[in-house]
């Protein structure tokens, strides 16, 4: 069973929508009990950083979480915000996040304020940085849909799985052991989204 | 390889599609589920649906109909008319949408603009201004789909917009709608000067090259356009349509 978190950031809709292409058995809940039995989990989100850490902490999750991705190796994506709370701490409201990653989130800082407006919204490439399984059947050239004001900075180079450049180059994916994280929304990215969808469910 | 966006704006009247002409003499185009559908195959990047009736009508856009959108996009889209309160944001987006487009409401209650950005975060609050040319000199924003002048000038409304917090600004030219001649590059390159938030064209656009012109020339983030992606031929004939993977490629910048 995959379950896709909703701990009230954003629009599960499209998330649930793509995984049940793939996928027979996929659920939404915010329910210990699911999240405990779950085989994969994926965090999702769209919302303000601190507010994001305050509603799994609210729904009592973060020692579940930890638990489960850390000790017990459940594989996991996080997708936008979801991916950022990996992250050890974010300028987005100064808190802490998970701490999955040795990575910190923080505001674009473009230098061509004209040309690359804040958010960076639309469309965008990813250089894929090294290989996984996430990426089977994903080409250097692929489009995928953005909607962000903070992106995460990994301190350590070998978490980043895709660079994408917007003014300067940022990471896009990241992926360490069982836990998996992309920056765009795969589940609004069309075939090739989909593509990294179906790879998390079935392959991972 | 950043690709600005290429975004449909279809407007809705009695849940039915139609196509306008500087805001008026609106045509109906047909069903926007179907609409919708022919979208995906076209691997549309993004769609802007606004309901220009609500806000006349005093209702919000149909829940049931961002509901079946929802059901059928495979790309993102927003959806526009009538929003008032926090909630009517939150069923928009729990029925599918993934930003919600605010236009009269915004104007008249800035302060909304800024609790809704709380709520939902910038990403998630776009607003659209209505521009049109002044009788002597000068454009204003205008309001109530484009029915009301306010006196206020467009790039200090965006300004402002961006101080709020708003995440991005749709620009649309009343003057321009529907004429599929060009939208109004001085409008767009002025407003998108004067901010750092994305700006989308809106209004004008006839054929590929006005689209990249909105973005080369006036500095869009996106380019939307109306007529051009459901009429085709010298007569307008209603075919919905929309650029080629290799055409959308030109637009890289």
């Amino acid at each position: 069973m995959i379950v896709i978190i909703d701990y009230g950031m954003g629009n599960l809709g499209s998330v649930y929508k793509s995984f049940k292409k793939v996928h027979e058995n996929v659920l939404i809940s915010s329910s210990k009990k699911d999240i405990e039995k779950a085989d994969k989990l994926v965090l999702p989100g769209v919302g303000h950083f601190s507010n994001g850490m305050k509603r799994l902490e609210e729904l009592d999750l973060l020692n579940l979480l930890n638990h489960k991705v850390i000790e017990n190796e459940t594989p996991i994506l996080g997708i936008c915000l979801g991916m950022q709370l990996f992250a050890k701490f974010s300028h987005e409201g100064n808190v802490n996040g998970l701490s999955w990653f040795d990575a910190e989130v923080v505001k674009f800082d473009v230098t061509d304020k004209l040309r690359y407006k804040v958010p960076h919204m639309g469309w965008n490439s990813i250089q894929i940085a090294r290989n996984n399984v996430l990426l089977d059947e994903i080409s250097q050239s692929e489009l995928f849909y953005f909607v962000h004001t903070y992106h995460i900075k990994c301190l350590d180079n070998k978490d980043v799985l895709g660079v994408t450049n917007y003014s300067y180059d940022f990471a896009s994916m990241i992926q360490k052991n069982n836990i998996y994280g992309t920056q765009f929304h795969p589940e609004k990215s069309h075939g090739k989204g989909l593509k990294i969808i179906k790879n998390f469910a079935q392959k991972i | 390889m950043y690709r600005p966006r290429v975004i449909p704006a279809l407007l809705l009247r009695n849940l039915g599609l139609v196509k306008s002409i500087k805001f008026k003499k609106h045509r109906y185009i047909g069903d926007p589920i179907n609409a919708v559908k022919i979208f995906n195959d076209l691997k549309a990047d993004e769609l802007v649906f606004l309901d220009i009736t609500a806000n006349k009508e005093n209702r919000k856009v149909s829940l049931d109909f961002v509901k079946n959108v929802g059901a059928e996009a495979n790309m993102p889209f927003s959806v526009g008319g009538g929003i008032k309160t926090i909630s009517d944001i939150k069923e928009i987006i729990n029925a599918g949408a993934e930003k919600v487009v605010l236009n009269t409401f915004a104007f008249t209650n800035p302060q909304f603009i800024k609790d809704a950005v709380n709520e939902f975060g910038s990403s998630t609050i776009v607003i659209s201004i209505d521009v049109k040319k002044r009788f002597l000199k000068g454009q204003e924003v205008y309001i109530y789909s484009g029915t009301k002048p306010t006196g206020i000038d467009p790039v200090s409304y965006a300004k402002k917009i961006e101080d709020l917090g708003g995440g991005e600004i749709i620009l649309n030219s009343i003057d321009q709608d529907g004429l599929m001649s060009g939208y109004d590059i001085d409008l767009i390159k002025k407003v998108s000067k004067a901010v750092t938030i994305p700006v989308v064209a809106l209004g004008g656009a006839g054929k590929l090259t006005d689209l990249s012109k909105s973005i080369v020339e006036g500095y869009a983030s996106a380019a939307a356009a109306g007529s051009m992606f459901v009429y085709h031929g010298p007569r307008n004939a209603v075919l919905i349509n929309y650029p080629t993977k290799e055409e959308l490629q030109d637009l890289v910048l």
